[in-house]
């Protein structure tokens, strides 16, 4: 199908941006790289009156070094994080997701910043940002303001940004010493949504976890950062603990039912993907059976 | 409201200006304004890829961008990489390996496999699969694609050697 009638604003500043996002409202959308919200509108599940085209905000791209923070520009394109250095040192795991998303012509256009704010429970990029603990940048009519990224999903397709806000970046704390990552999704075919997929960061010394982030998506109406992360950190892992963690971790699990798969065949999957990921972390193969020892 | 919007921008080198009205998608402006009928229109959401053109030199979707979205770009589409010889060689090989049937899929399968081969000279049969992987082929079951993109391939390695 067709995209419903709309008129159409390109923005020449943030500062424009906001100013027509002010007059708009909720009659207003933000078109980024318009790979989910193009879509959306084609099927008619959205019609905005208008549209604001920031794509042209040059002081929206980029990626840089400030401090011991990887500042992400918005507008940064899936490719962007796939071919910078800069993400390959110190975020390999936001490399590592973007390579499941969708094609590489949906690379060239989708960006970060568009993900996000689209809040789409199934993404990898929602899921990476809550387990590297970021934070998001958003301007409005009265200055900036961060938000951490667990507070920013708040249901399907809903953020905590107000209509009047832009996402203008995302800060990702650079990790330090022992660091490392963890990614896989479930989907019937690479580059499909994902039916479960899990998004890691830890930091493990000795053998042992000293921080685990554990970021799910597709198990619920947003990204979810495991609780049950914690029992596992200064601690000697045993499969009888994974297991009691594994438990934990269904519990806490909201998944939806939908044509790919049920809430239960997600839990399941959940807690392979929980087994997996500790495993590998942990170098422990062992582990991801759960056989002991 | 939705008035037209005035665009600028080169497809396959000639500059065009035009006034489109904003939901005009790029493969309709491509297709009905231009009547550049080879970039073809499967699904409009951006799933079988048969719309795949060239903007500044990378694939895009063009079903899921807006003809205003080009303002300034340089858009290259099947006929501009075929009129050139650009991928001479890749269509007579998928011509000799009867990569193709209906013909739906293959101006966007051909502009997804030449982005391949000039990222990647010389892929794999798992990465031609991995790159295609976002381009719909309901007729031949993607070996003889496979076949044709891993043959331009080793060719175009032996010209170079």
């Amino acid at each position: 199908m067709k995209a419903a009638a709309f008129a159409y604003a390109r923005a020449t500043s943030v500062v424009n941006a906001l100013e027509l996002l002010a007059v708009h409202g909720d009659k207003a959308k933000v078109l980024s790289g318009g790979q989910s919200l193009m879509p959306a509108m084609n099927l008619r599940l959205l019609s905005p009156e208008i549209l604001v085209d920031i794509g042209g905000l040059a002081e929206l791209r980029g990626i840089a070094m400030r401090g011991d923070v990887l500042v992400v520009g918005a507008l940064t394109r899936h490719v962007d994080l796939l071919r910078s250095p800069e993400i390959a040192l110190h975020a390999p795991l936001l490399r590592h997701a973007v390579s499941h998303v969708a094609h590489p012509a949906i690379r060239n256009r989708g960006t970060i910043g568009g993900s996000l704010a689209h809040a789409d429970p199934a993404s990898e990029l929602p899921a990476c940002v809550v387990a590297l603990d970021a934070t998001i940048v958003a301007r409005g009519p009265t200055g900036e303001r961060r938000i951490a990224a667990t507070e920013l999903f708040k249901g399907i397709y809903e953020t905590a940004l107000a209509r009047d806000e832009l996402l203008v970046a995302v800060e990702v704390p650079v990790p330090g010493q022992g660091s490392t990552f963890f990614f896989q999704e479930y989907a019937r075919r690479h580059g499909d949504y994902a039916i479960v997929g899990l998004a890691a960061r830890a930091v493990v010394a000795d053998g042992k976890f000293t921080d685990l982030r554990l970021g799910f998506f597709a198990v619920g109406d947003r990204p979810l950062l495991a609780a049950a992360a914690g029992k596992l950190i200064d601690v000697s892992v045993t499969p009888a603990l994974l297991a009691e963690v594994t438990t934990a971790l269904t519990r806490e699990l909201d998944p939806q039912e939908d044509q790919q798969a049920s809430p239960t065949m997600r839990r399941h999957l959940a807690a392979i993907l929980l087994r997996r990921c500790v495993a590998a972390l942990l170098a422990r193969p062992e582990l991801e059976t759960g056989a002991t020892a | 409201m939705s008035a037209p919007v005035s665009v600028s921008l080169l497809v396959n080198g000639e500059p065009i200006d035009a006034f489109v009205l904003p939901r005009l998608n790029l493969a309709d402006f491509l297709r009905e304004n231009l009547k550049l009928t080879g970039t073809h229109v499967g699904c409009e959401h951006g799933v079988c890829g048969a719309c795949t053109v060239r903007i500044d030199g990378e694939i895009v979707r063009s079903c899921l961008m807006l003809a205003v979205q080009a303002q300034g770009a340089s858009v290259e589409t099947i006929e501009g990489v075929s009129d050139s010889g650009e991928i001479a060689d890749l269509q007579a090989a998928f011509r000799e390996r009867n990569a193709l049937q209906c013909g739906y899929c293959t101006p966007g399968m051909l502009m997804t496999a030449q982005d391949l081969l000039k990222h990647t000279p010389e892929p794999d049969r798992q990465a031609i699969r991995e790159h295609l992987s976002g381009n719909y082929c309901r007729c031949t079951g993607y070996q003889a694609i496979v076949d044709a993109v891993e043959a331009t391939a080793k060719t175009r390695a032996e010209r170079r050697a």
